[in-house]
């Protein structure tokens, strides 16, 4: 679980947590959703894939979650624990923050102290402290996601795995909650699979960003971020950060013609 | 009153505040308070003032209603009917007069009612193990739903007094062959709704408990039961109604052993006592009404914290 802490370890093989060699996805109805995905995913590597709608992004989270099987290619992933963030916070209504998040653990058969340390943590971590007793339906959408993360946390997962989780936020909520994930993924480095459709979060969050094209859903460019991990909100208004956001698009462009 | 309340929730979510005379002033404080953290702060207490501004509506109008049906009662008994035939429906007074006021009626109906609340219950608790265990089994399989649920709209189909004759012909006219008749009256609607409230849960929650290896039991438990109470508390309801008639149509049928209110009214009936009649029919319709408050109250004090019928609980 102690991932050495380096910056972009996009070689080491020991750190890896997901390999996909060329993966293909065909659903029973004939459909080719993947086609030839190459990837590779470390501990301390954040790696976005942005695409348009249905080009087949959340089925690179399910196979890797292995929620549903690849049809043919080779899916390697060493990662202990996943932890999996869903579009929709899917909370349990009857339970509160404090119970929804130790859910995970319970399911997992962790013992009660260390669950209870974990929760407590996690919930510290993405500002819910206050608010355990709280219903889901007593919460706004970014709290509720707030604690769908911590949820995950407490599984101190080494592969993380974003299903577009601010998609349905506001803006300012959006951004706000990146810049909480990206403290967490600073002092935690798990290796991340973040799906999303704005450019802006991708290269915001990212040290790799994939773009993929669909009908069939392959990846079609990839862009190596060179910002380091200390990025604040300004970091959006800079020539650099424009110009690669610039390359991103055109290449989604490009990519869906 | 408040069990009614749940069919018509007030609508408060962020600034869609579909209230009516405290609209005006809901709705602006339902917008200003746009941020994420006040929203969750104001929620709480728009909801409340909504309610309560409810509750006078919820009591007076069902009670004008009652007015009238008096009214309509009085208009009937004296201006319908001749006074050679005002036995057929005794006016009010008379009813609380000779029917409530009689004791030796009341003890008789008092009796009876004591005999039809426990072949209600006992009843419908047996309904409520059997339906519920249904339910499951056929929620854990296709094919367990496949072969099954036919058998529960069967039953459902069936007219119970076809069944009536059948079951004293076995079971004879005691105590056991009216808890048979409320169980088969009662138990279609607990079957549907728990199996329908048991796979009401949403994928994505199936799919969290998928990712993390949970059993079947551990699914059962922790997911589908707890997300099904509220549409089992639902059957519950329309079960425990169904009971009480279900009790008071064997004993009108069985005619013997320990007298329920069927047999108290069907003797009534018989020696022409409209007061006592309608004060029974009464007894027996505030039964139904009791049974149905208890049920939506044990409902709302299980689910009611996180559920609300009508509204997007999560």
């Amino acid at each position: 679980m102690s991932a050495p802490v380096t910056s972009r370890p996009t070689t080491a093989t020991d750190t890896r947590v997901l390999h996909f060699r060329d993966v293909a996805k065909t659903f029973p109805d004939g459909t080719v959703a993947l086609e030839g995905v190459d990837l590779d995913i470390s501990r301390g590597e954040f790696v976005t894939v942005v695409g348009p709608s249905g080009c087949g992004k959340s089925t690179l989270l399910r196979i890797a979650s292995d929620l549903s099987p690849a049809t043919s290619g080779q899916v390697q992933v060493d990662a202990q624990r996943i932890g999996y963030v869903f579009q929709d916070a899917t909370l349990l209504p009857w339970r509160s923050v404090l119970k929804n998040v130790q859910l995970l653990g319970e399911l997992h058969g962790m013992g009660k102290p260390s669950l209870n340390q974990a929760s407590r943590d996690a919930i510290d971590l993405v500002g819910l402290t206050g608010h355990e007793k709280k219903l889901p339906r007593e919460l706004s959408g970014g709290m509720r996601m707030r604690a769908s993360l911590a949820r995950s946390l407490t599984l101190d997962p080494d592969l993380f795995l974003f299903d577009e989780p601010f998609g349905a936020l506001d803006e300012i909520t959006r951004e706000r909650l990146n810049d909480e994930l990206l403290s967490m993924f600073r002092t935690k480095r798990f290796g991340a699979l973040f799906i999303t459709h704005s450019v802006s979060e991708a290269v915001y969050m990212s040290t790799r960003v994939l773009v993929m094209s669909g009908r069939p859903g392959h990846i079609v460019a990839s862009f190596d971020v060179p910002f380091g991990t200390d990025r604040t909100p300004d970091l959006r208004f800079t020539p650099e950060f424009a110009a690669l956001a610039g390359e991103v698009s055109h290449a989604l462009r490009e990519g869906h013609r | 009153m408040t069990t009614f309340r749940t069919d018509h929730p007030a609508r408060v979510e962020g600034n869609t505040v579909t209230a009516t005379e405290q609209g005006t002033e809901a709705h602006a404080s339902g917008k200003a308070a746009a941020p994420e953290e006040l929203v969750a702060a104001g929620t709480a207490p728009l909801v409340r003032r909504r309610r309560r501004g409810g509750r006078w509506l919820n009591v007076a109008a069902p009670l004008a209603v009652l007015a009238a049906l008096i009214g309509l009662w009085y208009a009937i008994t004296y201006l319908v009917l001749s006074e050679r035939r005002r036995f057929l429906m005794p006016p009010p007074q008379d009813v609380i007069t000779e029917g409530f006021g009689d004791p030796v009626a009341m003890e008789k109906i008092g009796v009876a009612l004591g005999n039809t609340v426990q072949v209600t219950f006992t009843g419908l608790a047996i309904a409520i193990v059997i339906g519920m265990l249904w339910a499951i089994v056929m929620s854990q399989a296709k094919v367990a739903e496949r072969s099954l649920f036919p058998y529960a709209v069967a039953l459902q189909c069936i007219p119970i007094l076809a069944l009536v004759p059948l079951i004293a012909f076995w079971f004879g006219y005691g105590f056991p062959a009216r808890v048979i008749v409320c169980v088969l009256i009662a138990l279609f609607p607990i079957v549907s709704n728990t199996l329908f409230g048991l796979q009401s849960v949403e994928r994505g929650q199936h799919e969290l408990f998928d990712l993390h290896g949970a059993s079947r039991f551990t699914r059962l438990v922790k997911l589908q039961f707890p997300a099904a109470m509220p549409a089992i508390f639902a059957g519950f309801r329309i079960s425990a109604g169904l009971s009480v008639v279900g009790a008071i149509v064997g004993d009108v049928f069985f005619k013997q052993g320990e007298a329920g209110l069927g047999i108290v009214l069907d003797n009534f009936r018989n020696r022409i006592q409209g007061p006592e009649l309608f004060a029974t029919i009464i007894v027996a319709a505030g039964l139904g009404i009791a049974v149905f408050l208890l049920f939506g109250c044990l409902g709302k004090l299980a689910v009611g914290r996180w559920y609300d019928a009508g509204r997007d609980a999560a």
